[in-house]
């Protein structure tokens, strides 16, 4: 096979996947007949979508909303956390056992009490979106910082930089991929986030939209907002690689472009 | 008192109960003299580096450059190692001036004398050979460009001190010999003190004034060997029975020193 060939096949796999997967869905749920309630089809859950479209997407403007914020309130205090943490020896000693600690509860268990704090809705879903996506951006932000080269340091040294001067000029560069890692990871989990504390204290958003469905046994339309989520998850992780490969090209170097060794 | 100077000076790691690295090291290099430091491996050379520059302090004796005893990183050194530690997000024109963006008088006016700077580093860049190469990126050149980019690095910035750990053990033995020569070259205007540490005895004798022999861990100055040989020197010195006997004796006593460690 030709190079280009290849390279579009390479970039149509992704659509591929997806529509082979919701063929055989369909015919799965069409060969077996299997009853809408238990699994419905594509093509229902399409229908579905057609039918409630306004308030579904009220709801999802309602989760992508509290998602980006919390996600925003992650960004700052988990970026702020893993340069804390990578710069210096004693807050890591002092902070990681605690972020582990954290990070380890499940959410789900803390958002009555941040609804005992907060009330429903808006404030408890941003807060959990946040506590569920600072931990992957801090602890990457912290291994960037941490696993600059020993000598760079001493070169920077030597030159009288001090430990400002080192984070500007060599450890924020560097640990901006892993940053951009994260974002990747850390977005998605807002999402989770949100749609956790919308399912268990809330009277907007799809996880509410999903638990009032299932109460009424409306499983297609259960399906067309887990849909609706999957699609804002894809959307915003494209968003986030894209800003990353604009800013970190460096760190994903291609290959034709070096004059290789000699 | 020589520019560089070390006197008795041990280092241990790891508290009151931890390894020797240098014990009793003496050592004095005159201001602008290139000085080499060869010896066993583990021997404590890296540490010297470190020494020198003052990113460790000594555990006992005094070390002391211009005349001042080292009690803080330098702020008058240039650096490089055997890795080149290029920024692989700055082209090789701007790794080059990064030194500027943090030495003072040139970290306050380089913003406004940019273009000066510049010229500069170009300047620089061409006298090793990387003229039409500024605005590559680091890992589109080959080891050898790097390193030479490295060597920019170090002395842009105009340092009394240029400090270099192995810079050119990474590199095949042609490409070896050819930054010798360049290193020669920018020595030989520049005239910058110069202390280099390798395990390439070659290298010492073409390169420097003065051999220092350092013995087993812990590291001390066994022997020091002047090298006569006249400069500009080229590849043909090394064939020459001079040449040939130094390296000899440097080598019979790195041996001695290696075949006294194994037995101890």
């Amino acid at each position: 096979m030709t190079t280009r060939g290849r390279r579009r096949l390479e970039r149509a796999m992704p659509w591929l996947v997806f529509s082979g997967l919701l063929l055989l869905w369909q015919a799965v749920v069409m060969i077996f007949q299997i009853r809408n309630f238990i699994l419905p089809s594509p093509i229902a859950i399409f229908e579905a979508f057609l039918q409630y479209r306004d308030p579904i997407i009220a709801h999802a403007l309602f989760t992508f909303t509290n998602t980006v914020l919390g996600f925003g309130i992650g960004i700052v205090v988990g970026g702020f956390l893993g340069i804390v943490i990578g710069s210096s020896r004693l807050a890591y000693s002092g902070l990681y056992p605690l972020l582990i600690g954290v990070n380890s509860v499940p959410k789900a268990a803390v958002v009555p009490i941040l609804v005992l704090w907060m009330g429903i809705g808006q404030p408890p879903a941003i807060t959990t979106a946040f506590l569920l996506c600072f931990f992957p951006i801090a602890v990457n932000v912290a291994t960037g910082l941490a696993t600059v080269e020993p000598e760079l340091e001493d070169v920077l040294r030597s030159l009288g930089a001090s430990r400002l001067d080192i984070l500007r000029k060599v450890g924020l560069p560097r640990s901006l991929p892993y940053f951009f890692a994260s974002l990747k990871v850390a977005i998605t989990l807002a999402f989770v986030g949100t749609v956790i504390s919308e399912t268990l204290a809330s009277n907007d958003g799809i996880g509410y939209l999903m638990l009032q469905a299932s109460s009424q046994f409306r499983v297609p339309l259960m399906f067309a907002g887990l849909t609706v989520i999957a699609i804002m998850g894809i959307a915003t992780y494209v968003l986030f690689a894209l800003i990353e490969r604009r800013f970190t090209g460096w760190a994903t170097r291609r290959q034709h472009d070096g004059t290789g060794g000699g | 008192m020589g520019f560089v100077s070390l006197e008795d000076v041990s280092l241990r790691y790891g508290g009151p109960e931890g390894l020797f690295a240098l014990r009793n090291a003496s050592l004095s290099v005159e201001q602008g003299q290139f000085a080499a430091v060869v010896g066993p491996s583990g021997c404590g050379k890296s540490s010297l580096m470190k020494l020198v520059t003052g990113l460790l302090p000594a555990t006992a004796g005094v070390v002391s450059v211009a005349g001042k005893a080292v009690d803080g990183p330098l702020k008058i050194a240039g650096m490089a190692f055997q890795n080149p530690t290029l920024l692989p997000w700055r082209d090789t024109l701007s790794n080059t001036i990064l030194p500027l963006e943090i030495v003072e008088p040139h970290r306050s006016r380089l913003r406004q004398h940019k273009a000066e700077y510049v010229d500069r580093a170009k300047r620089l860049l061409a006298s090793v050979g990387l003229a039409g190469f500024e605005d590559k990126q680091p890992w589109m050149l080959s080891g050898g460009m790097q390193q030479r980019a490295s060597l920019c690095r170090a002395l842009i910035h105009d340092p009394q001190l240029l400090m270099l750990d192995e810079p050119f053990a990474a590199l095949d033995a042609f490409t070896r010999e050819e930054l010798w020569a360049v290193l020669q070259d920018l020595w030989l205007t520049r005239r910058f003190t110069c202390i280099q540490v390798t395990h390439d005895l070659r290298e010492a004798a073409f390169l420097a004034d003065v051999i220092f022999v350092m013995s087993a861990r812990p590291g001390r100055v066994i022997a020091t060997y002047k090298v006569e040989i006249p400069r500009p020197r080229t590849l043909e010195n090394t064939f020459e029975p001079v040449f040939v006997d130094l390296i000899r004796a440097i080598r019979d006593d790195i041996a001695r020193e290696r075949g006294e460690a194994r037995v101890a």
